[in-house]
Parts: structure tokens; C-alpha cells; sequence
């Protein structure tokens, strides 16, 4: 864990353990258990998210992406009787060629990334809308799906399956990033494409690639959040969740210049958020605040990563360079 | 008695974090007058030049402009003494006309409340300054089209622009070619007969000798000693710098270099599309490619690595014809490139020495794409210990290390894979005596091992001393090849500037 990671997760028990303090049902099982189906769904993801962060790219298209894939899903599995192994992966692959549509646009055609995921945004919401006239999508009365249903969003031994799946998803996809040659590429590309280029790193190859994950991720989470909602109806479903990834990758130590960030800290952003979400429900605040909540404490998380802040706060500062890599200073010229 | 003094230091002292980089340093500029500085890098001179500007405060001591002593100096009491900069690097817009970049900030306004730029103004006051320089661009042309020497008098202009009566230039010809320098020259010159005094910093000693009226030399936070305008010559300097005599750049090959290994043959390239490079270069050698630049010395580069498209003609490595679409596919036949921007396309600074070293040739450290990290840290520090580069351990970002020390990493990530051809971009740019000299041996080295090495080179003194051919550019085409018996700073130019050379042996 790096000293960023750390902090994130000091700042995640500071605002668990205030929670808990002005209401113990913050940490009863049935709240702390919703709030790990939560993670889990957010987190497949924004895992995603955040690698296309990590090359220096955005995705904007994950919300959309879940209300087409959700609508063909339901479609596949309802009307037209595909059997369900196929539809999953369907749906997966869906993900995977929209994504890889985005990464060629944006390296092939070096378009910029914000522009090619805010057009698929607005097209893959318009065609699901289309799709459906507008129409909600739903299981209808069947029990058929109640296996795949419990797949998807039940639970075992109490834990939420997108939680397990979310942890399983972070261990692969923490292996990719920081052990795996792929990963030391993104790095690499996402703190000079150049200097990446010029050592015969395939960039555009890479790029693609980050771009292709996060569709796949896209996909799968597709899956658990249908099974959430039991129905899609393509105006709706997914709005936003874009940014809650892009929150997620941030608070959780990307920068959106690129070449930082990681799995923990993706994973932790990810939990302060759905924290953040739960504690204004659970301390009745008006749900309104909700938002204004979230973007009050990212705004104060990174502002604490600002170098000036942390040279004012030196507890804070040696607690975390307790960690591995600690950032060297500067040398004087 | 002599007039007081322009500015003063006195007694500047500062530490960063215990470590001493300037102890009782003081010296004088007066009005009208060159001052050459000159000193290692980390000798403390970029941190004087700070204090002076503002941007550093010193720890002790006092800076003295027109008798009025200041203990600290803020980047507005520089700028309002008529303290100027010209950067290393540029610091000029691109996005915005010749005018606008000089007036940047102080731009003649109407309108009252509105603020609105009077832009034909701007130009008509620029255009006098511009002509004083002997510019040859319009105020209303766009940076962007500009070479980096025009930038570079885009910046004195602005110098000019303020009024400024001392300007720092720090290193301002590392980027420009020979004619382009011997311009800037003139400009001091023409300056320093207008009463604005210059400070001069650069490692190219001829120039130092050709504009200053005095030299101060700094070596390890101190003044190493100063030289009055009649005893300014080479070796006198090299020996404040680095307290030794220089010894001959020259080292001949161990055996005389082999047959040819890489030919180019009739290759266009995008910069030139009407002009063809033929050229060879030998297995063992140091083939020097001399020209001003823009002569196509960098663009034949990139086009062997890969980065620009070869429009025609081919590229024979050991007789066999080899295709280079990417770097990718360059490196794959041991054709690899030093560039000239060590920090935007050698290194990645925010990344550790191993992770840059390995990066090239890391699928040689990884077993089922999972990278052994203890191999690549064993083999960074090997690296390390054989290329003598000066850190404290292979973790730290490459970013904290000096120019000479990040150019040794450059070449440790193309040494621990099988280099046949390469091409180094103005190695030593930038870069201090002592590690330029280790350069230089690992160059020869690497030829000694039967590597063919195109030395792309501005620095006149880089160019005689280390090669054994010299190829010279001009506009696009290879205007001659002098061997050693050739050599000579007259011949180089002559043919940068597309005259033939004296005692020519062969024209290609």
C-alpha cells in the first residue's frame, strides 16, 4: 500500500468511526452488509475506471453503457430465450467491443478521450431508449431467473456476491496493474506516451487495452446491477455512475493527468463513497445534501494530498511515509 | 576611481537541507560589460541566479543594485532593478504572436474598465526591439513558427522590453546551431555596447572566451577564481572548473572500426521530401553528424528509430534491408536512440532508475508478464555500478538526479539489451565536464565492442574531439564527410553552411 492508499483509509475509519459514534446502527450487519453490495457493484466498475485514469484518459460512457447492455441483457434472457451463460457473455463481450471502439477512436483517430466516452455516453443512452421506446424492461412474473438472480445479487455465507465478486475482480485486476508487464506499461504511458513510445512500448496497443477493460468491467457489472434492480428502464438506469467511478479513481489516488493510482486505493475510494452515502441516510440529513456531501469530501481529500497541505500537516505526513514509497524530494540543482 | 558597480553580490551564502550549495560567494557586474560564468553543474550557479532573481533567498549576505543593498529580493525587486532572464528553456507561448509573448503581462491596453489590448500598438512598439536584434520575423508572427534561436531572441526582446540593464543567459546556445550562436554573440556584443551588462553561463568555454570581459568561475558553492579579459583562454578555465588539466577528448578506437554496418541508402525523409540522405557508418566507429539545426540531422534520427516515416529510399543493417515502422520495430534490430529531450522522450521522471532502465526490454524480465522485481532491481544496480551513476539507490525517481547522471540511465536501458547502431542526439547537452568525459568513454566503449555510433552534435569541441568520421548536414542532404586528418572547426563549418572544405577526401 502506498502512503496515498494509507491515508485514504485513515480518512475512511475517521469518517466510519464519527458515523458510528452519533449512530451505532452504522455498524449493525444489516447496514454494513448493504453497504458491501454497494461496494461491490460501484467497484467492478470504477476498477475500470480507473485504469483508463491511469493512462491519462476518462471514461464517460460506463453509466450508458450499463442502460444498452441492461436492456440487451434482459431482452437476450426474457424475449428471446438465450440460455444464460450465453447472455453473460454476451453482455461481456458488449462491453468489450464498445470499449474497444473508445480506445481505437482515441488512439487511432487520436481523438480525445473526454470527447469519444461523452458521444458514447449520449449515443449508447439513446440507442438503449430506442431499443426499448422508452419502455422499462423487466423479469416480468417468471421465477426463471431466480438462480441467476441469486447469482448475481444474492448472498452466501451473509456476504453480498458483488462484494465477492468485487474482491475477486480487484486481486486480478491488482496483479495486472502492479505486477504485470501491462500494468508497468499503463504507468509508464500515463506519465510520458512519449518517453513510452520511444522505449517501443506498443502505446496505442496499451491504451486500447485499458479502454477494452474497462468495457469488459462495464459489462460485468452490468449483470450484478440488473439483478439489483430487478428492471432497466433505459432513461434512467445507470445515471451518473460514471462519476461515481471517476470519484472513486480519484479520491482513490488517481490523478486525472495519469500515470498514478491504484487497486486498494480504487477499492477504498469506492467504500468512502458508498460510506459517505450511507451516513447521510443513516444520520438523517436530508437527502438532498446527498451530492453536495460526496463532492464536499472528495474536494477535501485531494485538497490533502496538495503538496502545500501536506507540508502544513507533518503528523499526517510522517504517518504516511510509514509506507513503502515514500515520494523523494526534489534535488537541489 | 571607477564607477560603482551595476550589482553586487556579497557574501551569498545557502544551504539546502545542511548541504552548502553557495558559501560566501561575491562578485560584481558592472555597467556595459559581459560577465562570463561558468563552473560545473552543481557548482551552485543555477542557485546564485535564483537568488538573483528572487525566486531562492539566500541564507546570508546581501545583493547590491545601484549602491542600495537589499538582504532578500523578491521576484518583483528583480524585475523592478532590471534583472532579466533568458531561460535554458524557453519560456516563451506558442499559442500566441511574436507581440503578445514580449508585452505578456503588460500589455498596452484601451477601453478603460475593459482592458482591451491595443494589438496594433504592441506591434508597433515590439517592432523597434525586434530590429534592434536584428530579428528577422515581424512582431505579428506566430511563436509557433518560430526556431528555437528566434524563440530565444522573442525572450531577449522582452529582456529589452523592460528595460532591463542585466540580463542572465543560462546556457542560451545549448539549442542553437553554430550560426545561430555566433548571432546571439553579436547580440551581446551589440547589447554591451548599449550599456545593458550580460551574465553569461554556459559549459561552451569558445563562447565564454569570445563574449566575456571577465570570467568567474564557482566550483562546489564557491568562487573558484576569477580571470581578467586578458587571461581568458580554454585551459585556464578548465582548470578553475574542475582544478585539473583537461585530458584530450580524443580516444582512438582499441582497432581500427570494421566494415559497414549500417547503410543509408537514398533515404527521404518527411522534413525534406525533395533531398536524399545516403551515408554509412562502420561497425567500431564514432560517425559525428554535424549542422546547424534544422539541417536534418534530428529528422534522419527519428526516421532511422522509427518515430518519422522513411518517405523513401532504404536502411541496410549488416547487407540486410531492415524495415522501421515504430521504434517498436527499431529496437527489435538493435537500432536504439539517445534523444536530444533526455526528459520528455528518454526518462520518465516520476519512475524509479530500475523501472526505467528495465523498460525497454522488460518482457525479458517477467515470466507470464508478471515482472520479477528482484531481477530488475539486480540488473538496475549493475547498471548502476558499471555506468557509474551517482545515486543513492535504483528507487528513487529519476527526476532528482542531475543531467549527466539521467543521461547515464538513457543509455543503461539500451546497454542491457543488444545494441548494433546507436544514435545519440546531443549526449551531453547540458550536462557538466566531469560526466560528460565519462560519456564519452562509455561512447568509445561501446564502439571498442563493435556497436556503430551516430553522434548527432552542435558543441564544436564535442564534434572534433570524440569522432572518427564526421558526416556534415546541410539543408536535408549530407554536405561532407571529413575523416580526422580533416578535421577542423573551419571545415565543419564551412560545410554546415554548404561551402565545400578544405583538403576535402571524399563528397558523397
Amino acid at each position: 500500500m502506498t502512503r496515498k492508499d494509507w491515508g485514504l483509509l485513515l480518512l475512511l475509519i475517521v469518517v466510519g468511526g464519527v458515523t458510528a459514534l452519533l449512530n451505532p446502527r452504522f455498524l449493525s450487519a444489516v447496514n454494513l452488509l448493504d453497504m458491501a453490495n454497494l461496494i461491490g457493484l460501484f467497484g467492478i466498475f470504477s476498477l475500470g475506471e480507473g485504469l483508463v485514469v491511469i493512462t491519462g484518459g476518462i471514461d464517460l460512457s460506463v453509466g450508458s453503457m450499463f442502460s444498452l447492455l441492461g436492456v440487451i441483457f434482459i431482452d437476450l434472457l426474457v424475449n428471446r430465450g438465450m440460455p444464460w451463460p450465453l447472455a453473460i457473455l454476451a453482455i461481456i463481450v458488449g462491453g468489450v467491443v464498445l470499449g474497444a471502439l473508445q480506445g481505437l477512436l482515441v488512439t487511432k483517430a487520436k481523438l480525445q478521450p473526454f470527447v469519444v466516452t461523452l458521444c458514447g455516453l449520449l449515443i449508447y443512452r439513446g440507442a438503449a431508449r430506442y431499443y426499448t421506446t422508452d419502455a422499462t424492461m423487466g423479469f416480468g412474473y417468471t421465477d426463471d431467473f431466480d438462480w441467476l438472480g441469486w447469482l448475481a445479487s444474492g448472498r452466501s455465507w451473509g456476504i453480498p456476491h458483488p462484494f465477492i465478486l468485487l474482491i475477486l475482480v480487484a486481486v486480478v485486476m491488482g496483479v495486472l496493474l502492479h505486477r504485470s508487464v501491462f500494468g508497468r506499461y499503463l504507468f509508464a504511458i500515463g506519465r510520458n506516451e512519449e518517453a513510452a513510445r520511444f522505449s517501443g512500448i506498443r502505446t496505442e496497443a496499451i491504451i486500447t487495452g485499458a479502454y477494452i477493460i474497462s468495457g469488459g468491467l462495464a459489462g460485468l457489472a452490468t449483470i450484478c446491477l440488473v439483478f439489483y434492480t430487478n428492471s432497466v428502464s433505459p432513461s434512467s438506469f445507470g445515471n451518473f455512475y460514471e462519476l461515481y467511478a471517476i470519484a472513486a479513481a480519484v479520491l482513490g489516488g488517481c490523478s486525472l493527468r495519469g500515470g498514478e493510482g491504484s487497486i486498494i486505493g480504487i477499492v477504498l475510494g469506492t467504500a468512502l463513497l458508498q460510506v459517505l452515502q450511507n451516513l447521510v441516510n443513516i444520520l438523517g440529513i436530508p437527502s438532498s445534501l446527498n451530492f453536495a456531501v460526496m463532492g464536499s469530501v472528495i474536494l477535501i481529500g485531494v485538497l490533502a494530498d496538495q503538496p502545500f497541505i501536506r507540508r502544513a500537516i507533518p503528523s499526517i505526513r510522517s504517518l504516511r511515509s510509514g509506507a513503502s514509497a515514500s515520494k523523494p524530494t526534489r534535488a537541489v540543482p | 576611481m571607477s564607477p560603482p558597480p551595476l550589482l553586487s553580490l556579497v557574501g551569498i551564502s545557502k544551504s539546502y537541507a545542511g548541504v552548502k550549495a553557495l558559501e560566501d560567494v561575491s562578485l560584481t557586474v558592472e555597467a556595459g560589460t559581459v560577465l562570463g560564468l561558468i563552473g560545473e553543474n552543481g557548482a551552485g550557479k543555477s542557485t546564485l541566479m535564483k537568488i538573483l532573481g528572487g525566486v531562492v533567498q539566500p541564507d546570508a549576505g546581501s545583493i547590491v543594485v545601484d549602491g542600495v543593498a537589499h538582504s532578500t529580493m523578491t521576484v518583483a525587486d528583480a524585475a523592478r532593478s532590471g534583472i532579466a532572464f533568458v531561460h535554458q528553456e524557453l519560456t516563451v507561448l506558442d499559442n500566441l504572436d511574436v507581440a503578445a509573448n514580449i508585452f505578456l503581462g503588460r500589455e498596452p491596453v484601451a477601453g478603460g474598465p475593459l482592458r482591451l489590448v491595443r494589438t496594433r500598438r504592441m506591434h508597433d512598439l515590439a517592432r523597434p526591439l525586434l530590429e534592434r536584434l536584428g530579428a528577422d520575423f515581424g512582431p505579428e508572427t506566430s511563436v509557433s513558427r518560430l526556431l528555437i534561436a528566434q524563440r530565444q531572441l522573442v525572450e531577449i526582446a522582452r529582456a529589452l522590453s523592460v528595460d532591463a540593464r542585466v540580463i542572465i543567459m543560462d546556457e542560451p546556445t545549448s539549442s542553437l546551431t553554430l550560426q545561430e550562436t555566433d548571432r546571439l554573440l553579436q547580440v551581446i556584443a551589440e547589447l554591451r555596447a548599449s550599456g545593458v551588462s550580460v551574465i553569461y553561463i554556459s559549459h561552451r568555454l569558445h563562447e565564454v572566451k569570445l563574449c566575456a570581459d571577465r570570467v568567474v568561475c564557482l566550483r562546489d558553492g564557491r568562487i573558484a577564481g576569477e580571470l581578467p579579459h586578458d587571461e581568458i583562454d580554454h585551459n585556464a578555465m578548465i582548470r578553475l572548473m574542475i582544478g585539473r588539466e583537461l585530458r584530450s577528448l580524443y580516444t582512438p578506437p582499441r582497432t581500427p572500426p570494421g566494415g559497414e554496418l549500417c547503410v543509408i541508402d537514398r533515404v527521404v525523409t518527411s522534413a525534406f521530401p525533395d533531398r536524399h540522405i545516403s551515408l554509412s557508418v562502420h561497425r567500431g566507429e564514432i560517425l559525428g553528424l554535424a549542422g546547424l539545426v534544422g539541417s536534418g540531422r534530428t529528422s534522419l534520427a527519428r526516421a532511422l528509430f522509427g518515430v518519422d516515416p522513411i518517405l523513401s529510399g532504404e536502411v541496410r543493417l549488416a547487407g540486410e534491408r531492415v524495415e522501421v515502422r515504430s521504434p517498436r520495430a527499431a529496437i527489435a534490430q538493435g537500432i536504439y536512440l539517445v534523444p536530444e529531450d533526455r526528459k520528455g522522450q528518454g526518462l520518465i521522471l516520476d519512475m524509479p532508475l530500475s523501472e526505467n532502465i528495465s523498460l525497454a526490454s522488460l518482457r525479458r524480465f517477467a515470466s507470464f508478464n508478471l515482472v520479477n522485481r528482484d531481477a530488475e532491481t539486480t540488473t538496475a544496480r549493475a547498471q548502476q555500478v558499471s555506468l557509474r551513476i551517482k545515486t543513492p539507490n535504483v528507487a528513487v525517481h529519476a527526476a532528482t538526479l542531475s543531467g549527466g547522471n539521467q543521461q547515464k540511465v538513457v543509455l543503461a536501458k539500451w546497454l542491457s539489451m543488444a545494441p548494433r547502431l546507436i544514435i545519440f542526439d546531443e549526449p551531453t547537452r547540458g550536462i557538466d565536464v566531469g560526466a560528460k568525459g565519462e560519456i564519452y568513454t562509455l561512447m568509445r566503449a561501446l564502439a571498442d565492442d563493435g556497436v556503430a555510433i551516430v553522434m548527432i552534435s552542435s558543441d564544436m569541441e564535442e564534434v572534433i574531439g570524440v569522432s572518427d568520421r564526421v558526416a556534415v548536414m546541410h539543408e536535408g542532404e549530407i554536405s561532407g564527410i571529413l575523416d580526422r586528418i580533416d578535421f577542423s572547426e573551419l571545415n565543419v563549418l564551412r560545410l554546415a553552411i554548404g561551402q565545400p572544405a578544405e583538403h576535402l577526401e571524399s563528397v558523397s
